[in-house]
């Protein structure tokens, strides 16, 4: 009778194990911001940027995980102007080790320099620096945001297919301005293009007329050039210089022709689906900040799915070999670079009405992987922490 | 008996065309009819707003159309080309498969993450299966008993009972799963994964994983070697496997599991089908807006057939 007993104990114990679960549960960690004010207010930031894109990989991957029992939770935190992010991460990486990170740059270091955050899979969705991806770069700490020189070779590839040799560059006074506005420098040397003119955008309240009136004369001493680079990623001015150049010429950059992580135009390569799964859970279209979201989170249902663990050390390192593949709906499988923990995608080219290319264009070989000549490859980059 | 039928249906219908090939065209709303004796476009016709999978009835009276952005699976009349009535289909239908008993479809409606199940004699939907993200091939075994979905963001091969309509399996595969076919008398079925790139090849028995076939085209790289749509020659021991924006189709031994060739065809080649007396292999090429015909004996592309803008789907008439 007791042998009966301890059998069906055991028996219980098994079948248990059987249905034992995984569960994954994540939070989405958003650090709110001061904007500054732009000249026109017509594109408003949703206040759900980001945050959309990663219930819509939740929702993903909670239907996959309902056919293999795995258990998909997102919590989201937003932390107030002026509030503490560290203290918050800190909370957060009590209940898991996965967090979707929308916060500056500086924030993400200290976020993933936390003890707490040691053994943590981190995200960053919101930052396109690229002292993240090269000397400060952080093991625990991936990348979905494409870098702001991934955008700008994918810039440069386009104008260089097309023998625009010779570009102008007018960039904003911001820090992210300077800062795109740097990539498109690196980017136009590593192509062989020459950036022949630059100037700042200072205007201030001493401009008497409005700013489309200012742009011809403004732009005049520019010389000649083939394609007009903007840089202002805040969108403050950029929109109001297409056409009202000295010289008629496209506009490229920030405006114009723009090289982004996603766009509401990409319709390829099963995108039709996903922009509007995402509109019909956000009444709004999907931005880079909601695809990059939306990548964190799939990439670690990916990993969940293929190799059955929720050990944060396991995903790593599954997500950043060469088995790893997410189909991101740009026509070839995502992967993460192993140098750096940014992850590769095709950059489109879009304009407001269409998608004109999708680097990485036909001709630019790469020994290993041709998305690889988009942003820091491994021998340009000075991350170390991942070797 | 089976072909005593089917001689007896191709006597019903045949006499006054020739064998057609029928090719949806996405983006123009049309599907563009090629004639397999002149390998020419004989006639163009309109249907509802972004049509792909196409499908004939068993004695090729009726054919049915996913018109996926109408959310609606039309029913034509292949004689006159006329709209006869829609059927029920749930949201955005991409790729469906009827039934061997001629009367249920079943029906991947790709914004949904649900399999209709159309009986298309009441013009009813009998049952709804919740399965994964993006369904989109569709196959049923050819005792009727077992139907698939794959979803392609869910990266499965969903197992349908046919009778109780309820999932029993639920198989990984690799990334974006396209299409699958039963095949060897209904004992495998193949499944392509677009972005994973390979073919998996499951023991239906037990649905346990029995071959991965993997592509590699030369000069091209392989996160472009995308396979899609496939089929099987008569005997089955071939299979021609579309390979999306590699712009090839390889030719499989299905028994090896090895790739004999690659064919060089249009750009972004999707779906096919075969002449009636499988000579022919017509290949639908989306980007390039135009149809490869392939010998299938000498595996070489003999001509390209200019169709509408996008085409997708391919299905042959008698």
């Amino acid at each position: 009778m007791r042998n009966l007993m301890l059998t069906i104990i055991v028996m219980m114990l098994a079948a248990g194990a059987a249905v034992a679960e995984i569960r994954i549960p994540m939070v989405f960690l958003k650090q709110e911001i001061d904007r500054p004010p732009t000249l026109s207010n017509l594109d408003p930031i949703p206040d759900d940027l980001g945050e959309k894109g990663a219930h819509l990989g939740l929702s993903d991957n909670q239907t996959t995980g309902a056919f293999l029992g795995h258990r998909y939770l997102l919590e989201t935190v937003l932390i107030p102007v002026g509030g503490d992010p560290l203290a918050a991460a800190d909370q957060a990486l009590e209940q898991t080790p996965f967090l979707i990170l929308d916060v500056p740059a500086d924030t993400l270091l200290k976020i993933a320099d936390l003890p707490a955050a040691g053994e943590a899979l981190l995200f960053n969705t919101s930052s396109a620096d690229m002292s993240l991806r090269s000397q400060n770069c952080r093991a625990n700490l991936l990348h979905t945001l494409p870098s702001y020189q991934m955008r700008s070779d994918a810039m440069m590839q386009f104008a260089r297919t097309k023998r625009w040799d010779t570009l102008a560059l007018i960039s904003g006074e911001h820090p992210e301005d300077q800062a795109f506005a740097d990539a498109l420098r690196q980017s136009a040397a590593k192509f062989a293009l020459s950036i022949t003119a630059e100037k700042t955008w200072t205007f201030d309240a001493d401009m008497r007329r409005n700013a489309a009136q200012e742009v011809p004369l403004f732009t005049q001493d520019l010389g000649t050039y083939d394609l007009l680079l903007i840089a202002d990623e805040l969108n403050d001015f950029g929109r109001y210089i297409a056409f009202n150049t000295w010289l008629p010429r496209p506009v490229a950059g920030t405006e114009g022709l723009r090289p982004t992580a996603w766009a509401p135009v990409v319709e390829q390569w099963g995108a039709a689906q996903l922009q509007s799964r995402f509109q019909d859970l956000a009444n709004r279209p999907m931005r880079p900040q909601d695809y990059a979201a939306w990548a964190a989170i799939r990439s670690i249902g990916e990993a969940v799915t293929r190799i059955n663990s929720s050990e944060p050390a396991d995903l790593r390192e599954f997500i950043l070999s060469d088995t790893f593949e997410l189909a991101g709906f740009k026509g070839r499988p995502l992967s993460y670079r192993n140098w750096n923990g940014q992850m590769r995608q095709p950059i489109p080219l879009v304009t407001q009405s269409a998608l004109v290319a999708q680097p990485p264009l036909e001709g630019y070989l790469h020994q290993h992987n041709e998305l690889d000549s988009l942003g820091l490859d491994a021998p340009e980059s000075a991350c170390e922490a991942f070797q | 008996m089976k072909h005593l039928l089917f001689t007896a249906a191709l006597s019903l219908t045949t006499p006054l065309h020739a064998a057609e090939i029928w090719v949806t065209n996405e983006k123009d709303d049309t599907i563009s009819v090629i004639d397999v004796d002149t390998l020419e476009v004989t006639r163009t016709i309109p249907t509802g707003e972004r049509p792909r999978g196409i499908t004939f009835s068993k004695d090729y009276s009726r054919v049915y159309i996913c018109a996926s952005d109408s959310d609606t699976v039309q029913v034509m009349d292949p004689n006159t080309g006329q709209i006869l009535h829609d059927l029920p289909s749930g949201e955005d239908p991409e790729q469906f498969v009827l039934h061997p008993n001629d009367r249920h479809l079943y029906i991947a409606n790709e914004d949904d993450a649900v399999t209709t199940v159309v009986d298309t004699e009441s013009r009813k939907v009998i049952a709804q299966i919740n399965v994964g993200i993006e369904p989109e091939g569709m196959a049923v075994s050819p005792d009727g008993k077992i139907a698939i979905t794959t979803s392609e963001t869910t990266n499965m091969a969903h197992w349908i009972d046919t009778e109780t309509r309820e999932l029993f399996a639920n198989t990984l595969v690799d990334s974006r799963p396209r299409h699958a076919e039963f095949t060897a008398g209904g004992s495998e079925l193949w499944v392509s994964s677009e972005i994973g790139g390979t073919i998996t090849v499951f023991d239906t028995a037990n649905q346990s994983e029995k071959a991965k076939i993997e592509f590699a085209v030369k000069g091209v790289h392989p996160d472009r070697v995308q396979p899609v749509g496939f089929e099987f020659t008569e005997d089955e021991k071939t299979a021609f496997v579309a390979l999306g924006p590699s712009n090839h189709v390889a030719v499989v031994n299905a028994e090896t599991f090895e790739v004999e060739d690659y064919i060089l065809v249009g750009r972004r080649v999707w779906h096919m089908d075969f002449s009636p007396d499988k000579s022919l292999l017509f290949t639908t090429n989306g980007v390039s807006g135009d149809v490869t015909v392939i010998d299938v004996a000498s595996r070489e592309a003999l001509k390209s057939v200019k169709v509408g803008r996008f085409p997708w789907g391919a299905a042959m008439r008698p």
